[in-house]
């Protein structure tokens, strides 16, 4: 009677600390180069080294620039970050991506993309959207850099066991609504801290019929709910997906993994502490009004009563209560980050603009959310069809999901970025983010103002 | 990591809900590779305007409000896992942080950093906001011995709660890695039956 969570928790339990927390083992981790510069100093003055190196997978992405990156980081602050990164990597003996690797990318985007995130395993990173790899069929989720000492200190670290949600979508989705829209639609409901102890298993045939890059979508924004990660019991979707990857296994161990794998599900008997049933038919496009991911409504809708605790993040958006946003005049687009920078984000936005013009009022950042991506869409020709509607496309990182690079919203103009946080200032000081996924944010781009995607298309 | 026993401080109210880690710490200050320095951009959108001249109105600018103990409103630390959120509140001075939620990572982030936080019920936190906003010398008195939270200006108290590993953690100054660098072999042990990756 056990869910698909205690399953891999207890096959990582090395001990449970008497009214205290478990040591989890911990199989693969990711280090970035703002996380971990002080977790390996930590290293240093303990004059410790790194207890499983081929465990740790090391790449920068927050910081990188997208454009030039051939060239070195103008930003000399970002450029010793990044350094320090591969000077660590090298010092430790850690496997490291550097900027312009065919490997490099958003770590959330790399590690299922290459294999390096499996069914069954326990993952971290110093970053909380590591919920993302959880699509696999993981326990993946974020942590802080005390907790990246520990882990290259000694592969575990110490958590408290979370208590386990079961969100079930049934049903199916309706036409121009994506797993971004099926997110943002949880995440109103549930609230920012609506999940926030718990860690939620994504169940139902909604759920089930979304394609690998839906499903690390939805598990991704897990954290946007306040929950530690989300979880997708693997099946021949992640089979399929995973299958020739260059980490995954092969051969005779690949049979015998895809063995173990299709144990990992919950029984029918899994008692969970909290149970949710969602209809994927109710589920519309969404887009945030507010500051926070919850404050989401159906792209159509008019800004719901947000009571006086709301009325900072409307003052900040320069939103009323009962106002419509259809219609309103944008600034910038954001297609990528961890959230929606994948194949399946560019193949919906190209479709969309395909033959339609860029709107003149708009600039588009258009950021693939690694390199496999970026030769990808090349050899599909969606390169081809973006530069016809008037868009260029940028090299992978981060990038303007939390703007620590060039890439900035300037203060008071709108976004509607496909990234996970409308947070004050996220994307650059005062920039106002309207969160969605890739098909608004293309009927967006291509109108200059907030558009259905499924009514109001521009003519061709 | 500095040992909490006993500690009776003023306060520093910040009745806000959702404060994420964004607004605690803004991104663009992530770029340093230590964690001193951190301190001086705790909550620097709201403290500093964009000529970095402090903004009156925020309360870490208003010389009546000091004190070891942050209070802040419910899902306090959302959002992203930057340690340096933690770094920022400790670093600024503070020791314990008051509220009726915190985010988890957050949440353990600030314990692996000395920085304890507790958690009170909505009327307990309301009555702090109240003590606070009358008198703003009120004070605070923490026992993490006997996992009580006094509001010494009503005389109303609390118990919090908090694992017995942490709260050994805090009584003695001690953190996680010395526990866990002291189970090395018990760590190999458990390997060679987990070997599937």
């Amino acid at each position: 009677m056990n869910t698909i969570f205690d399953k891999i928790w207890d096959a990582h339990t090395v001990a449970i600390v008497p009214d205290g927390p478990t040591q989890l083992y911990i199989d693969r981790m990711y280090c970035h180069e703002v996380t971990s510069p002080q977790a390996f100093d930590g290293l240093r003055a303990r004059r410790l080294s790194v207890f499983r190196p081929e465990k740790i997978i090391c790449m920068p992405d927050h910081n990188i620039p997208t454009l030039n990156q051939d060239k070195p980081i103008r930003d000399e602050i970002a450029r010793r970050q990044v350094e320090t990164l591969y000077k660590n990597a090298e010092d430790f003996g850690l496997t490291c991506y550097p900027i312009g690797h065919k490997k490099n990318g958003i770590i959330h985007v790399v590690g299922p993309e290459n294999g390096l995130s499996l069914p069954g395993m326990t993952i971290v990173c110093g970053d909380s959207h590591t919920s993302t790899h959880g699509a696999v069929g993981a326990i993946a989720f974020g942590i802080g850099t005390s907790e990246v000492e520990m882990v290259l200190a000694t592969q575990c670290i110490f958590q408290a066991k979370p208590k386990t949600m079961r969100i079930t979508i049934d049903g199916t989705l309706n036409e121009g609504v994506t797993a971004k829209d099926m997110a943002l639609y949880l995440i109103s409901k549930l609230t920012t801290g609506g999940a926030t102890g718990y860690f939620v298993e994504y169940a139902g045939e909604a759920v089930r019929n979304l394609s690998m890059e839906g499903r690390l979508t939805l598990c991704n924004l897990s954290i946007e709910m306040g929950a530690r990660g989300g979880i997708i019991a693997p099946d021949e979707t992640t089979f399929n997906y995973l299958k020739d990857k260059e980490f995954a296994p092969k051969g005779a161990q690949w049979d015998a993994a895809v063995n173990y794998w299709k144990t990992l599900k919950s029984d029918d008997d899994a008692v969970f502490d909290k149970e949710l049933h969602f209809d994927a038919a109710d589920i519309e496009p969404m887009i945030t009004y507010g500051t926070n991911p919850g404050m989401a409504m159906p792209v159509n809708s008019t800004i719901p009563d947000v009571g006086e605790i709301g009325q900072k993040a409307l003052a900040y958006m320069d939103f009323k209560i009962g106002e419509k946003l259809l219609g309103k005049k944008i600034d910038y687009v954001f297609l990528g980050s961890c959230t929606n920078g994948r194949i399946e984000d560019f193949r919906l936005f190209a479709n969309y603009v395909k033959g339609k013009k860029k709107a003149e009022n708009v600039i588009a950042w258009l950021v693939p959310g690694s390199w496999a991506v970026e030769k990808q869409l090349r050899e599909e020709g969606l390169d081809k069809i973006l530069i016809e509607a008037g868009f260029e496309l940028r090299q992978p990182g981060c990038s303007a999901c939390l703007a620590m690079n060039e890439d900035k919203v300037p203060a008071g103009k709108y976004v509607v970025s496909t990234s996970n946080r409308n947070f004050e200032g996220r994307q650059g000081p005062g920039a106002r983010t309207i969160l969605a996924g890739a098909l608004v944010a293309a009927a967006a781009a291509v109108n200059g103002f907030i558009t259905d995607p499924r009514t109001n298309r521009q003519k061709s | 990591m500095k040992a909490i026993t006993l500690l009776t401080s003023t306060c520093v109210p910040l009745p806000l809900e959702n404060v994420d880690t964004d607004q605690i710490i803004p991104a663009r200050f992530l770029k340093t590779t230590e964690k001193a320095g951190c301190g001086d951009n705790l909550f620097r959108d709201w403290r500093y305007d964009k000529n970095n001249q402090p903004i009156p109105d925020f309360v870490l600018n208003n010389p009546n409000y000091k004190g070891e103990i942050l209070v802040a409103g419910r899902n306090f630390g959302s959002g992203s896992s930057r340690e340096h959120a933690a770094w920022a509140i400790a670093e600024y001075g503070f020791r314990v942080i008051v509220s009726s939620f915190f985010a988890d990572i957050f949440k353990n982030n600030a314990m692996n950093n000395g920085l304890l936080p507790i958690v009170v019920s909505e009327p307990f936190l309301s009555d702090i906001f109240a003590a606070i906003a009358s008198d703003n010398n009120a004070t605070l008195s923490i026992d993490l011995v006997n996992q009580t939270i006094i509001n010494n200006a009503s005389g109303a108290t609390e118990t919090f709660s908090i694992n017995a590993y942490k709260k050994e953690c805090f009584l003695n100054g001690l953190d996680d890695i010395d526990y866990l660098l002291a189970r090395k072999k018990e760590i190999e042990q458990f390997e060679k039956k987990h070997n599937r990756y």
